[in-house]
C-alpha cells in the first residue's frame, strides 16, 4: 500500500508525458505533412514551368507579390477567399454528420439569384439596409432549403446526398439561367443576360478602411459559430455521434433526422449567403458569373481543412491568394490565365494525396493511432 | 405545326439526340466501368475537356482526326490511371481526388489549348444514313458520326464482356465485394486501377467527339458538364452497359429538344429541357433508393449508393 502510491503516481506522470508527446507529434504532423505536400506541389509546378522554358523563381515571386506582399494584394486575396470560406462550410457542417455534400455551388447560385430576384419589386421602395437584410434572409433560406432538401431525401428516402446535391447544382444553374434569360431578364443586358441591377446605392460597401466586402467578416463569423456549434454544444456532439455511427446514434435516441436536416440546412444557408454577397457586393445583379466554380473549389478547401471550421479560413485564403495573383502572373509573364488552374489542380492533388501519410510518418508511432476525419 | 415541320422537328431530334448523346455514351460507359470496380471518378469532366483539347491539337498537327481520337484516349488513360493510383492510397477520398483532377485536367487543357482556339483541325467524317431522303434538311439531320457507331459497339461489347468473360466476372466480383475478391485471389487494387484507367480512356474519346465532330472546334466553353453528368447517367442506367446506351440517347434527346424547337422558332423553356435529365435522374433515385432491385444492380462496394 505504502509503496504502491508513488509507483502509480510515477505511472500517471509517465502517461501524462506520453499524452503530451502524442499531442506534440500530432501537431507536428498537422503542419509537416501539408507543408511537405505544398513543397512537393511547388516543385512539380516548377518542373512544369521549366519544361516550358519559364522561370519558376519569377513565377513564385509574382504569386507572392500578387497575393500577400502588400495591403492591396491582401485585400484582393481576402475578397476572393470570402465566398470560399462560406461555401466550404456547406461541406464541413454536413461532414460532421457523416454526409458528403458537393452541391454548394447550386446553393450559392440559387441564393444569389433569389437575392437579386426578391430585390427587384422593392427597388426604390425599401431603404437599402432593409432591402439588403431581406435579400440576405431570402438567400440563406433558399440555400438552407436547397441543401436541406438533399438532407431530407437522405433521411426520408435513403437517397445518396453526394449525387443528389450534384444533380441539384445543375438544376439550380438551369433554373437561374431560365429566369435570367427569360422572365427576369433586364432588357438593357444585351451581351450577358442578367437581372435588373440593384444599383450602386443599394449594394453593400466595403469593410471600412479596406476594399474587402463584408462577406469576409460574415465568413469568419460563420466559421467561428460553426466551431462553437460543433465542439462546444451538445448539438454538435450529437452531430459527431451521428457522423461516427448513425445506427448507434439512433440507438441512443438521438433525433438523427433532425440533426441531419440541421447540418445540411446550416451548410446550405452558408453557401446561400455566399451567393448573396456575390450579388450584393460584387456583381450587383444575378447572371452566369455567379456559377464561377467557388462551390467546387470550396469542396476541396473543406477537405484540406479536414472539415474543421477554424482551419477553413487559412486554407481559403491560400487559394484566394492564388486566384488574386492570377492577373499579375498573366500580365507580367504572358502566361495564360489557366496557369493558376493548373497550379491549383496540382496543389489539390498533392495535398489530398498527402492525407495518406497521416498517422504513418516514422514519428507517428509515438502518437498512437490518430482519429480519422468524420466524412467518409 | 404542319406535317413537314413535324418531320423536320422529329428528324432534328433524332439526329440531334444521336449527336448530343455520343459524348454522354462514352463518359457513361467509362464511368460505368469504373464504378463496376467499386470506385467513383468525378474527374471525368477534366478528362473530357483534356481529351477534347488533345484530340484537336493532334488532329491539327497530323491532319488525321483518328490519331486525335487515339491521343484523347491516351490523355484519358493517363488521368484515369493517376486517379486510380492515388485512390489506392489509404485515407485518400476518391470524390475529392476526382474534383481535384477535374480542375487539373481542365487547367491543363485550357493552358495548352490557347493556341488551338483559332486554327481549324481536320474533323471526323460523317456517315450519311439519310442519303436517300430528298429534303436536304432532313437528310442532314440523319448524318451519323462514326464515333456513335463505335460507342454502340463498345456498349454491346461491354455487355458481353461483363456478363460472359473472365475479366468481366473478375471486375464484377471486385466491385461487389472486396472480401470475396480477395478470397478468390483477385488482385483487388490493380483491377480497380485498371478499370479506372480504361474508363478514363473512354471518357477521353467522348472529349474527342466534342472537338472533332460536334460542335467540332476547340474552345474553353466546349463541355457543358457532360463529364459530371456521367455519374447521374450511370445511376440512371443502373450500371448496365446497354441501359447506358438508352440513357445516353434519352439524355441526348432531352438536350436536343431545345435546339430542335428553336429550328422552327420556339425558343422558350430551353433551359428546362437542359435540366430535364438531372430532374429525371433525381426522380429515379428517389423512386428506387429503397427498392431492392436498385440494390441488386448497384456494385456492393460502391459507397455512393448505400
Amino acid at each position: 500500500m505504502i509503496r504502491a502510491a508513488p509507483a502509480s503516481a510515477g505511472l500517471l506522470a509517465g502517461e501524462a508525458r506520453a499524452a503530451a508527446l502524442a499531442r506534440l507529434v500530432r501537431a507536428l504532423e498537422l503542419v509537416l505533412v501539408p507543408a511537405a505536400a505544398l513543397l512537393l506541389a511547388a516543385g512539380l509546378f516548377a518542373l512544369f514551368l521549366l519544361a516550358l522554358g519559364r522561370s519558376p523563381g519569377q513565377f513564385f515571386e509574382l504569386v507572392w507579390r500578387g497575393a500577400f506582399a502588400s495591403f492591396f494584394s491582401w485585400q484582393n486575396t481576402l475578397q476572393r477567399a470570402a465566398p470560399l470560406i462560406l461555401a466550404a462550410l456547406c461541406v464541413a457542417l454536413p461532414a460532421r454528420a457523416g454526409l458528403l455534400v458537393i452541391g454548394g455551388e447550386g446553393a450559392l447560385v440559387l441564393g444569389g439569384f433569389t437575392a437579386a430576384a426578391i430585390a427587384i419589386p422593392f427597388l426604390g421602395l425599401l431603404p437599402a439596409p432593409l432591402l439588403l437584410l431581406l435579400m440576405a434572409l431570402v438567400a440563406t433560406a433558399t440555400g438552407a432549403a436547397w441543401i436541406g432538401f438533399a438532407g431530407w431525401l437522405r433521411q426520408a428516402r435513403g437517397v445518396n446526398e453526394t449525387i443528389a446535391t450534384l444533380l441539384l447544382t445543375y438544376i439550380a444553374i438551369a433554373t437561374m439561367n431560365f429566369f435570367v434569360e427569360g422572365p427576369l431578364r433586364d432588357p438593357a443586358s444585351a451581351n450577358k443576360p442578367s437581372t435588373l441591377p440593384i444599383g450602386r446605392e443599394t449594394m453593400i460597401g466595403p469593410i471600412p478602411g479596406t476594399e474587402v466586402h463584408w462577406g469576409l467578416a460574415a465568413g469568419l463569423f460563420a466559421c467561428f459559430a460553426a466551431w462553437i456549434l460543433a465542439t462546444r454544444t451538445t448539438t454538435g456532439f450529437a452531430l459527431s455521434v451521428v457522423g461516427g455511427n448513425a445506427r448507434a446514434a439512433l440507438a441512443q435516441g438521438l433525433p438523427v433526422g433532425r440533426l441531419v436536416l440541421l447540418a445540411t440546412g446550416l451548410g446550405g444557408a452558408a453557401a446561400g449567403l455566399a451567393g448573396f454577397f456575390e450579388v450584393a457586393a460584387i456583381h450587383g445583379q444575378a447572371n452566369a458569373s455567379l456559377a464561377a466554380g467557388y462551390g467546387f473549389t470550396a469542396i476541396l478547401v473543406s477537405f484540406l481543412a479536414r472539415h474543421h471550421p477554424l482551419a477553413i479560413p487559412p486554407v481559403a485564403i491560400l487559394f484566394g491568394g492564388l486566384a488574386a495573383a492570377g492577373g499579375l502572373v498573366q500580365r507580367r509573364m504572358g502566361l495564360p490565365d489557366a496557369t493558376m488552374l493548373v497550379l491549383q489542380g496540382i496543389l489539390f492533388v498533392t495535398l489530398l494525396a498527402a492525407e495518406t501519410l497521416r498517422g504513418r510518418l516514422p514519428l507517428s508511432g509515438l502518437a498512437g493511432t490518430s482519429g480519422g476525419s468524420p466524412a467518409r | 405545326m404542319s406535317e413537314s415541320e413535324l418531320a423536320i422537328v422529329l428528324g432534328a431530334m433524332v439526329g440531334g439526340a444521336i449527336r448530343v448523346s455520343t459524348p454522354f455514351l462514352f463518359v457513361a460507359l467509362g464511368e460505368m466501368l469504373t464504378e463496376r470496380g467499386g470506385r467513383i471518378n468525378l474527374g471525368l469532366e477534366g478528362i473530357l475537356v483534356l481529351g477534347a483539347m488533345g484530340a484537336y491539337a493532334v488532329s491539327y498537327h497530323t491532319g488525321s482526326p483518328w490519331l486525335g481520337v487515339a491521343a484523347a484516349a491516351g490523355c484519358g488513360l493517363a488521368l484515369g490511371l493517376l486517379h486510380g493510383l492515388l485512390c489506392s492510397l489509404p485515407r485518400v477520398n476518391d470524390i475529392a481526388i476526382g474534383i481535384a483532377l477535374m480542375m487539373l485536367g481542365t487547367g491543363l487543357a485550357f493552358f495548352f489549348g490557347k493556341p488551338y482556339i483559332q486554327p481549324t483541325a481536320e474533323r471526323l467524317p460523317s456517315i450519311p444514313l439519310g442519303g436517300w431522303i430528298e429534303d436536304p434538311r432532313l437528310a442532314r439531320a440523319l448524318e451519323v458520326n462514326p464515333l456513335f457507331l463505335l460507342g454502340v459497339l463498345l456498349a454491346v461489347f461491354l455487355y458481353w464482356a461483363l456478363g460472359r468473360t473472365r475479366p468481366g466476372l473478375v471486375l464484377r466480383v471486385t466491385g461487389d465485394s472486396t472480401a470475396a475478391a480477395r478470397a478468390l485471389g483477385i488482385p483487388v487494387t490493380p483491377v480497380r486501377v485498371l478499370a479506372t484507367a480504361i474508363g478514363g480512356a473512354m471518357a477521353g474519346i467522348g472529349g474527342a467527339f466534342l472537338s472533332l465532330y460536334y460542335p467540332g472546334s476547340w474552345n474553353e466553353g466546349l463541355s457543358s458538364g457532360q463529364g459530371l453528368m456521367a455519374v447521374a447517367l450511370v445511376i440512371f442506367a443502373r450500371w448496365h452497359p446497354l441501359r447506358c446506351l438508352w440513357a445516353a440517347l434519352l439524355f441526348g434527346a432531352a438536350g436536343a429538344i431545345g435546339p430542335a424547337l428553336q429550328s422552327i422558332g420556339i425558343s422558350q423553356g430551353y433551359y428546362f429541357f437542359n435540366a430535364a435529365p438531372y430532374v429525371l435522374t433525381l426522380l429515379v433515385m428517389i423512386a428506387s433508393a429503397r427498392s431492392g432491385r436498385a440494390r441488386i444492380d448497384a456494385p456492393g462496394e460502391l459507397a455512393l449508393v448505400r
